[in-house]
């Protein structure tokens, strides 16, 4: 089969930036160039359209399998190429936990079957996430496993966390660390500051995040070890990074939409579907991260997609469930915050949602000739109103629900196939 | 002008706060009087007590029966909630009972708001986590006017543990509404520089904050928080942060002594600071069910002259 997208604005954030058409053929990419004719093909109109290698978020969580009343993998991968992903990465905090070859196994096959794009595991760094014993990393490497993470449960034992990176750095594998202390923490539910002060609610301090970031780089630096830095949120560990990169320290991080779009302030009125972890931040720390973005400190925008159901977030904020539900519309968020407003260039966006997690994820990919036709193209002019009871995904907590954004995924195509399309009315309100 | 419930003193205005603290000076006339009306007659009050509080949970039902309302009191434990059966679920049961005003206690911030914006009956905020304590703050206001007759320039200290009081709170947004400077005193432990950020003056020495007052509130301590390493021993928070004789003489001459009760004797306030001629802690307890009965009956006129059916 051979399918021609025809008159789009191609830009990959590295070579890409201009119209073009493109060939694709058995689901690989055949041919780019200024103008293509096959009476053969079938033809998508792109015109004033742009076309973008597919996103790919390396932190999702699928929920599958254990928690299938959140997520599934048909769900989640639904959600995702809604929101112009072709490959997703997802955490381990399944249950069983990801610590094994056979629910390795089990993921990538229900993918297969079911699933709308990609999916990688990312495998958990000690058994059972119970930050004990480490995990079999090598027979895990054996089935695919190229990173790894106990997200959410930090590894507080730092004896523990440097065998992790001493043993995991013998494979290579990228080591994927949330930052928190959890005695600093504590029972914190958002961020200590004016907020939480005024509203009543136990404050998360920024140093939770600052205090673990500081250790891990220590062991980085140590064991050699690479580091990535899941969601961070704060402008002192946005320094920290950057010192340790000057320093020769082999770290990445990234930043979700919504420490990148919002601050504490919407947690006034105690709307559960603002209470994720990190929590929202500061003004002055969402400056901090756009920073960071501009100049490379912050490497990837990953969404930290949380599904989770009505009843776990229909409850007191103190006890409402951590996470946003943010897949199918993490570009359009920080598309509309973020490049409309001027702060950072579009081609950097598809970098940070493309190319750069591809590459830590040691994934082939992007607009080259012979690589998998993984792409989605976007109307960056129409505008929408979120609600979130037309998302795909079943997690339907999103803060930014009612919001207008811009930047509408028309085609998301995995393997040279159309997996999302438009139907003209999907999340879109009037233009 | 106050909604249909009252989930705390930081959504209200200054005429607000008047306006039941006017209602609340008529309802003392019926409370010392024969205790005896029908301006409730034929609503229903229903407490609903996610954390025990004998004093506040008779004071609204004290309120409500001297009013000539329907009472009634359900005690339940968080622990249900937490588990699962929503919140929501438990407490639109009891609006099935046919409930005018729901008076809530829970021991989470924002619990009573999530409440209010599923129920159709009024709510009343008795206290949610560390947030606010209205009712106390309103009667705190009212013995304050009744003693003091005005709010502009007046100076007021809390001492203690204030970031984990929901009193404090309450009490810094309706001051300062009301035109009086709020002083904050404690433990910087219990004390956080931000709540500089919510107008108030912050010190971490008594003597200093309570010079030339007009009214010294103190809070309820509680004694767990030596074991999480807030503060050292009873014995030196007493020493550098209790009310005593001593520094009520540093205050104004005229100056009152305030507690929301039940005091730890020698731990916030020694004896004999509770019990000098200074000490309003009595009238506050009267006043409670005073502020309690204008709130019920402002909440229910508003709901007949807004035609709120169920
Ligand atoms: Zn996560």
């Amino acid at each position: 089969m051979k399918l021609v997208i025809k008159d789009g604005i191609v830009i990959d954030g590295e070579r890409f930036n201009e119209k073009a058409d493109i060939l694709i053929e058995n689901g690989k990419i055949k041919g780019i160039e200024k103008r293509i004719s096959l009476n053969d093909a079938i033809s998508i109109d792109a015109k004033g359209k742009h076309v973008f290698p597919g996103f790919i978020d390396m932190h999702t969580h699928l929920r599958q399998p254990g928690f299938e009343e959140k997520e599934t993998i048909k769900t989640g991968t639904h959600a995702a190429v809604a929101g112009g992903y072709t490959t997703v990465a997802c955490m381990p905090n399944t249950n069983p936990v990801i610590d094994n070859e056979i629910v390795v196994e089990y993921i990538k096959s229900i993918a297969e079957k079911e699933g709308y794009c990609k999916v990688i595991p990312i495998g958990a760094m000690t058994k059972g996430m119970l930050g004990e014993e480490i995990s079999e990393m090598a027979k895990l490497k054996d089935v695919g496993i190229v990173a790894l993470s106990d997200d959410g449960f930090p590894i507080m034992n730092s004896g523990l966390m440097k065998r992790i990176m001493t043993y995991g750095n013998m494979y290579g594998l990228l080591m994927i660390t949330h930052c928190e202390d959890k005695m600093l923490s504590g029972e914190g539910v958002m961020n200590n500051g004016i907020i939480s002060t005024k509203i009543g609610l136990r404050g998360i301090p920024h140093e939770a995040e600052e205090v673990m970031l500081a250790r891990n780089i220590i062991l980085a630096k140590s064991t050699g070890a690479k580091l990535h830095v899941a969601h961070v949120s704060t402008k002192d560990s946005v320094e920290l990074i950057r010192r340790a990169k000057a320093d020769g320290v082999d770290i990445t991080a990234e930043v979700t939409p919504h420490n990148l779009c919002l601050t504490e302030d919407m947690v006034d009125g105690f709307d559960t579907n603002t209470k994720a972890y990190p929590p929202l931040r500061t003004k002055e720390d969402v400056d901090a991260l756009i920073e960071g973005l501009k100049d490379g400190t912050i490497d990837v925008i990953a969404t930290d997609h949380a599904p989770h159901t009505k009843d776990d977030k229909k409850v007191p904020y103190e006890i409402a469930a951590f996470g946003i539900s943010g897949i199918e519309i993490a570009f359009s968020v920080v598309y509309t915050y973020l490049v409309k407003n001027g702060l950072i260039a579009i081609d950097d966006l598809v970098k940070r949602m493309s190319i750069v997690p591809s590459k830590l994820l040691k994934l082939t990919h992007g607009f080259k000739i012979g690589n998998d036709a993984d792409m989605t193209i976007v109307d960056l002019g129409k505008e929408y109103t979120v609600d979130v009871d037309n998302f795909k995904s079943k997690g339907k907590n999103s803060p930014f629900n009612g919001q207008k954004l811009y930047g509408v995924v028309e085609y998301t195509i995995v393997n040279g196939e159309i997996k999302f399309k438009n139907d003209g009315n999907y999340r879109v309100s009037n233009v | 002008m106050i909604g249909k419930d009252v989930l705390g003193i930081r959504e209200m205005s200054k005429e607000d706060l008047l306006e039941i603290l006017d209602t609340a000076g008529e309802m003392k006339k019926i409370l010392v009087g024969n205790k005896d009306s029908d301006i409730l007659r034929g609503k229903t009050v229903v407490t609903i007590f996610f954390e025990p509080s004998t004093r506040t949970r008779l004071s609204f039902e004290m309120a409500a029966k001297y009013l000539g309302a329907h009472f009634g009191n359900i005690e339940t434990k968080t622990s249900s909630v937490v588990k699962g059966e929503s919140l929501i679920d438990t407490v639109r049961t009891i609006e099935k009972m046919k409930a005018d005003v729901i008076v809530v206690r829970h021991n989470m911030s924002g619990a009573p708001h999530l409440m209010a914006k599923y129920l159709d009956a009024s709510v009343i905020n008795a206290g949610d986590g560390l947030n606010e304590h209205p009712t106390q703050a309103l009667l705190d206001l009212m013995t304050i006017r009744e003693k003091k007759g005005f709010f502009d320039g007046l100076k007021v200290v809390i001492v203690g543990d204030i970031v984990h009081s929901r009193v404090a709170r309450s009490n810094i947004w309706g001051l300062q509404k009301l035109g009086a400077e709020v002083r904050l005193v404690g433990p910087a432990t219990l004390l956080p520089k931000t709540f500089e950020k919510l107008g108030a003056k912050v010190y971490y020495d008594i003597d200093k904050a309570v010079d030339g007052v007009d009214v010294v509130m103190g809070l309820r301590i509680q004694l767990e928080r030596q074991k999480n390493g807030l503060f050292p021993s009873k014995d030196e928070f007493s020493k550098y942060f209790g009310i005593t004789e001593e520094r009520m003489g540093l205050a104004k001459k005229d100056a009152i002594l305030m507690h929301p009760g039940p005091i730890n004797r020698n731990v916030e306030l020694t004896s004999k600071a509770a019990n000098a001629t200074y000490s309003v802690i009595e009238e506050q307890v009267t006043n409670g069910v005073a502020v309690r009965m204008a709130l019920l009956k402002i909440l229910c006129e508003r709901r007949k002259s807004n035609e709120i059916s169920y």
